[in-house]
């Protein structure tokens, strides 16, 4: 196994009554970028800080390669960390801030010097070498733990939420630019964020957290096309959930009867999809086809209008059916200049393609909305 | 802003105006009552009967007397600040870094002790050290002496008195520091592969670096014109220069002399300061942030980096050496070792004033260990009518100061927080003068003053001297509670149609609440243990309670005052836990 790996066994940390990490296994290979991504409360912050060793698990195991780490002190499992709030030294000049880890391995003066010169050229901030940490702003402060991290080529890096504190714009360039040195330095990156656009973005693979377990783990398509549960497919981007039951399951295609009038559907299966029972399917927005209804129409979900947003490039269309158990529904497609106009109190009927409507058979839980 | 802070229909009163107003009554107050005395009775050092004379200084520097205890007190002062800071920071640092419920418990212990009068701590030592005392004793029962020996009146009581005296300001002090070092700092050391020990000494210690000298000023300045505990647990070679000022003026009437003492006082405290201002700057006493300042890249910074780093090497090394076993927790908790030091110095601040307590009930009066129960000394206490009308003048006094200060601070201190005023700096200086210049040379000019007034004896002298002292606890206070205040609730409010009046009245007001409630408990308790001005200007019959503890103290040692110390200690119990009673219930808010 390489030794920029990381292997997560078991492990669980609770504090008193509450269960911050129930038992938990992970692994995450040599220089990928793995997002863990979850509302707050929902212990990536706790797995993180157990993998950078600032927290004792109350079970489990830790590995950074073939090492077991579990109660390594931090300093002794180079590893970089990227706080927050960036945790710049501010009685250190940029240079020095950014020397320290590689004083810390007991590099020569010099050599320090010049690697933390090289780091802050990799940044584009090679003027600042002498300011204090006060002087910059958010954003340089940011490249600045970035560069600081990255000078001494740490086998794995856990960023913890390092865009939080950024405006919108800045934070995308900061995407990007983390991407980039990502590519270039191929080290493994474990990046925790509650901002489920930039986890899609940014990650080989998403980590999706709730409660304090991993509530599904994939690549981003997986996640957004093929959520396991709900609250992935709830989580990820809006989603329409239709409540749904299984007639027949044949050539990859599973036929059902959607919402408590059993209109005659089609969906594509995922996971166990068993005749006759009760599941969901999920339709993203984008997918949900809408049409002006036309009378008698019984083939069709019909549903009226009850809000038109255009966002800009995308017009929604928000929409309340009669059948019980169905939530509002958004069907979201792009503007056009003298597109069909939809009006609030409009009737309308609903379709999608096979393709686009996934099962999800896990069922709700009482506290699901 | 403005929009919603004037109103085009009536002219609004200008800004300079308003700022004016604000802060003049502390200008006057402090003109009147601080700048002119004591410029009086400096100036008498100069001012001989027949007009200008140097014959104070002449009389000063003829024999080495006065130099050598001002050297003595140096000395003694220097001690005391080195042990009281170095006891102190480790206390400090565990508070800083404990669980909310822990910390909130031993900041109350510290508290107790700041709060219980200077007067109870060292009459507590007088009777812990005494011959037939706790220290005696115990020395006896482990066998290491078999008769008493003399413990009091000497450097080792001096210096224990001391610092007793100054742990919990120097604790406090530097707690306000640590309390905003960023908690992930340390730790971010140690991802980029800081040992323990490097991480505490290059990253740590230097950012708690102004605390330490903020504690450092402020235990000197208190220390150097302290004379409580040299006077009662000090023998001839500890007196210090505060007593000597106090004898000339109350034994020999010897005005010219106590003045050119007091001038070598000041002059000392002065140099001190402006050493201080020149390495860490002034505003790092306000609370200002010091990094905000530039900093330079001199050779001093670098040499104690330099020097910092081979401290945090060397005791990496000995952390190495020492816990060997401790592999698999040893990220989390407190050293054991840490932890038993602090609580040994937390038991030790609180100690001596809680023994007052059992030997208050004992008939063996002071001996140690007490034996019988008995309410005589309290019964004593309650019998003498002296004791009673000492406390319902001691509670006036405290009530009005602390009602004047709040009337004269508060004000001030939304000016400070607030205004954009040119000379804050200066102001800041001003106003923090009242604690910075040895309190006795305030209270000697007030006594001449009021002589002339004929305020000597009068509750209104006296009220009026406190709150000279008393007002910048409360601008202070106030200020740090103003910082903490969202101003957009008041934009709030008058964007929804209150006057700036009614603004005020509610929602700033009930807001700031619990904060202008614990800023009056402090200049109410500054005022309710304060000694020096009330030496001298509450007369020979309307002594405040402390002025009647020392008048007691220094005649006779006896059990009477056992009690009413206890009483003090639960008086001042009462009022910690209320304040902090209240500080709770508004941040649970």
């Amino acid at each position: 196994m390489s030794s920029s790996s990381l292997t997560v066994k078991k492990l669980a940390k609770n504090y008193g009554q509450f269960v911050a990490l129930a038992q938990t296994d992970l692994t995450v290979a040599d220089g990928e970028f793995l997002t863990l991504l979850g509302p707050s409360g929902s212990g990536k912050t706790t797995l993180l800080s157990l993998v950078a060793g600032l927290t004792h698990p109350d079970g489990g195991e830790v590995s950074i390669g073939d090492n077991d780490v579990t109660y390594l002190a931090p300093h002794h499992r180079d590893i970089g960390v990227v706080f927050q709030n960036y945790a710049l030294f501010p009685h250190m000049t940029i240079l020095e801030n950014i020397a320290f880890p590689l004083k810390m391995r007991k590099v020569s003066a010099t050599e320090a010097r010049e690697r933390a010169m090289a780091a802050l050229d990799m940044i584009k901030l090679p003027h600042i070498a002498q300011r204090y940490p006060k002087e910059l702003s958010g954003g340089q402060q940011q490249r600045v733990a970035l560069a600081r991290c990255m000078v001494y080529r740490p086998s794995i890096i856990l960023m913890d939420e390092p865009l939080g504190a950024l405006d919108k714009k800045l934070r995308e360039h900061m995407q990007l630019e983390i991407k980039r040195i990502h590519r270039e330095l191929g080290t493994t990156i474990i990046y925790v964020t509650h901002d489920q656009e930039e986890a899609m973005t940014m990650s080989d693979r998403i980590c999706l957290m709730n409660a304090g377990k991993i509530e599904q783990l994939g690549t981003p398509d997986d996640l957004y096309f093929r959520p396991r549960t709900l609250f992935v497919a709830d989580f990820l981007g809006e989603s329409n959930l239709l409540p749904a039951q299984i007639v027949a399951s044949q050539d990859g295609v599973l036929d059902v009867l959607v919402g408590s009038r059993g209109i005659k559907a089609s969906a594509t299966p995922n996971g166990e999809n068993l005749p006759g029972a009760h599941i969901h399917i999920m339709v993203r927005p984008q997918n949900m086809l809408i049409a002006k209804a036309t009378a008698g129409d019984v083939r069709h979900l019909q549903a009226s209008v009850s809000d038109v947003m255009v966002t800009g490039s995308l017009t929604k269309i928000y929409m309340n059916t009669e059948e019980e158990g169905i939530p509002a529904l958004v069907s979201a497609f792009p503007t056009r200049v003298n597109g069909e106009s939809f009006q609030r109190g409009d009737k309308v009927s609903l379709s999608w393609h096979a393709s686009d409507a996934v099962a999800i058979t896990e069922q709700p839980k009482a506290a699901f909305p | 802003m403005s929009l919603f802070t004037s109103r085009a229909a009536s002219a609004p009163m200008p800004a300079w105006a308003k700022n004016s107003l604000m802060i003049a009554p502390l200008l006057v107050l402090l003109a009147v009552f601080l700048a002119y005395p004591v410029g009086r009775l400096l100036s008498l050092s100069i001012l001989g009967p027949e007009g200008f004379s140097l014959d104070a200084y002449r009389h000063l520097f003829a024999s080495s007397l006065y130099l050598n205890v001002l050297w003595i007190t140096f000395k003694i002062s220097l001690a005391t600040t080195v042990l009281s800071v170095v006891l102190g920071y480790p206390v400090a640092y565990l508070i800083s870094t404990a669980p909310a419920k822990l910390k909130s418990r031993l900041v109350f212990l510290v508290l107790l002790s700041f709060w219980t009068s200077f007067l109870v701590r060292a009459f507590a030592w007088v009777v812990i050290l005494g011959r037939n005392g706790v220290a005696n004793n115990f020395l006896m029962s482990l066998g290491l002496i078999d008769r008493p020996i003399n413990l009091l009146y000497g450097t080792g009581a001096t210096l224990t008195g001391m610092v007793h005296a100054m742990l919990p300001l120097a604790v406090m002090t530097m707690l306000a520091v640590m309390e905003n070092i960023d908690r992930s700092l340390p730790r971010a050391a140690s991802t980029l592969g800081a040992r323990p020990g490097t991480a505490f000494w290059t990253i740590y210690f230097p950012l708690s670096m102004p605390g330490v000298a903020a504690a450092t000023i402020m235990v000197f300045v208190t220390a150097i014109g302290f004379f409580i505990v040299p006077a009662l647990l000090g023998g001839r070679k500890e007196t210090m220069i505060t007593q000597l000022i106090i004898d000339q003026v109350q034994q020999t009437l010897n005005w010219e002399l106590a003045g050119s003492i007091s001038v070598l006082l000041l002059v000392v405290v002065l140099v001190v300061f402006v050493i201080y201002d020149r390495i860490f700057g002034f505003a790092t006493l306000t609370g200002e942030d010091p990094s905000a300042q530039a900093r330079r890249d001199t050779l001093a910074r670098r040499a104690g980096s330099a020097v910092l780093a081979g401290i945090g090497a060397v005791s990496d090394w000995l952390i190495a050496r020492l816990s060997f076993k401790r592999r698999r927790k040893s990220a989390e908790g407190t050293p054991l070792v840490l932890s038993v030091f602090v609580w040994t110095v937390l038991v030790l601040i609180s100690l001596p004033a809680l023994l007052m307590i059992p030997i208050s009930f004992s008939s063996a009066g002071l001996q140690w260990p007490p034996s019988g129960m008995t309410l005589q000394w309290y019964e004593q206490m309650l019998n003498t009518p002296v004791w009673t009308q000492a406390l319902v003048r001691s509670l006036t006094v405290a009530t009005g100061a602390g009602i004047l200060s709040m009337l004269i601070g508060v004000p001030a201190a939304f000016l400070l927080a607030r205004g954009r005023i040119r000379g804050k700096a200066i102001l800041l200086a001003f106003l923090l003068s009242p604690i910075i210049a040895p309190r006795v040379i305030i209270a000697l000019g007030l006594f001449y003053m009021f002589a002339e007034l004929k305020l000597v004896g009068t509750s209104i002298g006296l009220i009026i001297g406190h709150t000279v002292v008393c007002v910048p606890y409360v601008v202070m206070t106030m200020i740090a509670v103003l910082r903490n205040y969202d101003q957009r609730l008041d934009l709030a409010a008058q964007s929804l149609g209150a006057s700036p009046l009614r603004t005020l009245r509610h929602v700033t007001f009930p807001l700031l609440g619990a904060g202008m409630f614990s800023a009056f408990l402090f200049a109410f308790a500054t005022s309710f243990d304060e000694l020096t001005i009330a030496l001298f200007s509450s007369g020979g019959l309307n002594a405040t309670l402390p002025k009647q503890f020392w008048d007691e103290v220094t005649l006779q040692v006896s059990p009477v005052i056992a009690a009413v110390s206890t009483c003090l200690l639960i008086f001042i119990t009462l009022l910690i836990f209320g304040a902090d009673r209240l500080r709770q219930r508004s941040l649970a808010r």
